[in-house]
């Protein structure tokens, strides 16, 4: 599992591209965002943690085709369904060498965007806990709708389709939890219902993921 | 005699061809007779005017949009454990009269909120969970028609079902707590049945009733149409071998 998770992180950091291209995206989308509303700094600042939210979960989407389809495509997916480790194990470690490589550095950057964004300064915290604890959900999530996709050619925009929906509960509560930081209020519930989601999806996704991909590659 | 002998395509299209007339007819006498009577047989309401009458559409519409899911999960259930095709073709059948159902149900909604909310769209939790069962539909759909291989389809499928219905459960509940969070108190939500009085509710349940016997009546004859499909395949790709 060790290797597995070694050989994906060093291929996203060696082969270019997929490390540093959703980082590049969500700081395009930010830095967008005001000329599309405007300036003003209340503005910015009420919308700011949900804009960043929707950044980190976008980034995340545009990374998830080349999640399994490189693998697919030169056999290193039959070679891991037939291998002795769980494909349920192996798909796990895919999600968290995506979250790795994808979720965490969206996490680091998130705060330095919020800046850029007029984040109030009690926020900042909570923006990060909050996409700590909902990115994991999003990879994972990702990964049954790449393995769902897999062997459809050009299945880049139904890839979005499948997975924006499911996305929908963990977006709810992670923006709720930010905007609730953002601005005072209490914030209990949302984060323990984002962590749900996220222990649930962690649990559960990886053997619907597992199903679907041996649908594909029997 | 077990209902798992329906299984067989050709005893499911035997008892598909004895059933459907009679829910076709027993469909357009309760849609007929549930909105003719709802439509001039019933007073208007007292604030809302004529336009409670739009109830009759959009709650049946509504009743079938969520149903149809619960009916595709089942199968997609029955496909998964038994691999009955009959099973997972009858789930493809319900999925696009699902999918209008609840284009119905939301256009009838804007419809009518636009002169009693004074708007054609709030973010009010139903309205907003209805939006998300119809993006469901649209993967769902999508899905199907990417896949060449039936089989593979079915199963693919099947799966994005399971998980589908518990996402959609969660968005549910998910979007009650965000749209609170956000206007507290606005409840916009429609009256539930109870509060509507004897009048209205008559009328109602027919209409339902009738809407739920067309549901019927369409998935058995597209699922009819899919086994004939499915046949047609066959048999062309068994001539391509003997050419």
């Amino acid at each position: 599992m060790i290797a597995l998770l070694l050989r994906d992180l060093r291929l996203a950091l060696r082969a270019g591209g997929g490390f540093g291209l959703g980082l590049a995206f969500f700081l395009i989308l930010t830095v967008l965002v005001p000329f599309s509303v405007g300036p003003q700094s209340a503005l910015l600042a009420s919308i700011a943690p949900g804009v960043l939210w929707l950044g980190a979960l976008l980034a995340c989407l545009l990374s998830l085709d080349r999640l399994l389809a490189l693998d697919y495509e030169d056999g290193t997916l039959d070679v891991l369904a037939t291998a002795p480790l769980p494909l349920e194990a192996a798909l796990a470690v895919k999600a968290i060498a995506h979250w790795i490589t994808t979720g965490l550095p969206l996490v680091i950057a998130a705060p330095f965007l919020g800046v850029l964004l007029n984040l109030p300064p009690q926020g900042f915290g909570w923006l990060v806990l909050s996409l700590l604890l909902g990115t994991p959900a999003l990879s994972m999530i990702g990964t049954f709708g790449a393995a769902l996709t897999v062997g459809i050619k050009r299945g880049g925009l139904l890839l979005s389709l499948l997975v924006l929906p499911l996305y929908v509960p963990t977006l709810i509560f992670g923006a709720e939890a930010a905007r609730r930081g953002a601005i005072g209020m209490e914030l209990e519930t949302p984060l323990l219902m984002l962590s749900g989601i996220s222990l649930g999806s962690i649990a559960l996704l990886p053997f619907a993921a597992a199903a679907a991909l041996r649908m594909t590659i029997r | 005699m077990s209902l798992w002998e329906y299984a067989n395509p050709v005893k499911f299209l035997a008892l598909s061809a004895r059933v459907q007339p009679v829910a076709w007819a027993a469909a357009l006498t309760g849609i007929v007779v549930g909105l003719g009577w709802g439509f001039f047989g019933t007073p208007d309401d007292f604030r809302q005017g004529s336009t409670v009458k739009i109830i009759y559409i959009h709650v049946p519409a509504a009743w079938i949009a969520i149903n149809a899911w619960i009916m595709m999960l089942i199968a997609s259930l029955i496909w998964l454990v038994r691999r009955h095709h009959v099973s997972a073709l009858a789930a493809r059948a319900a999925a696009p009269v699902g999918l209008v159902m609840t284009v119905i149900g939301l256009l009838t909604g804007a419809i009518w909120g636009q002169p009693m909310w004074g708007t054609w769209w709030a973010w009010d939790p139903r309205l907003t969970s209805f939006l998300i069962l119809f993006l469901f539909y649209l993967g769902y759909i999508a899905l199907w028609e990417a896949i060449e291989d039936p089989d593979t389809a079915a199963d693919l499928t099947s799966v994005l079902c399971l998980v589908g219905s518990v996402f959609a459960l969660m968005s549910r509940y998910a979007v009650l707590f965000w749209s609170q969070g956000l206007h507290q108190g606005a409840s916009l939500s429609l009256d539930k049945e109870e509060n509507i009085s004897d009048v209205f509710w008559i009328p109602l349940v027919i209409s339902i009733a009738g809407f739920t016997l067309l549901f019927i009546a369409l998935v058995l004859y597209r699922t009819g149409t899919e086994i004939s499909l499915r046949r047609a395949r066959a048999l062309a790709v068994r001539l391509d071998k003997e050419l």
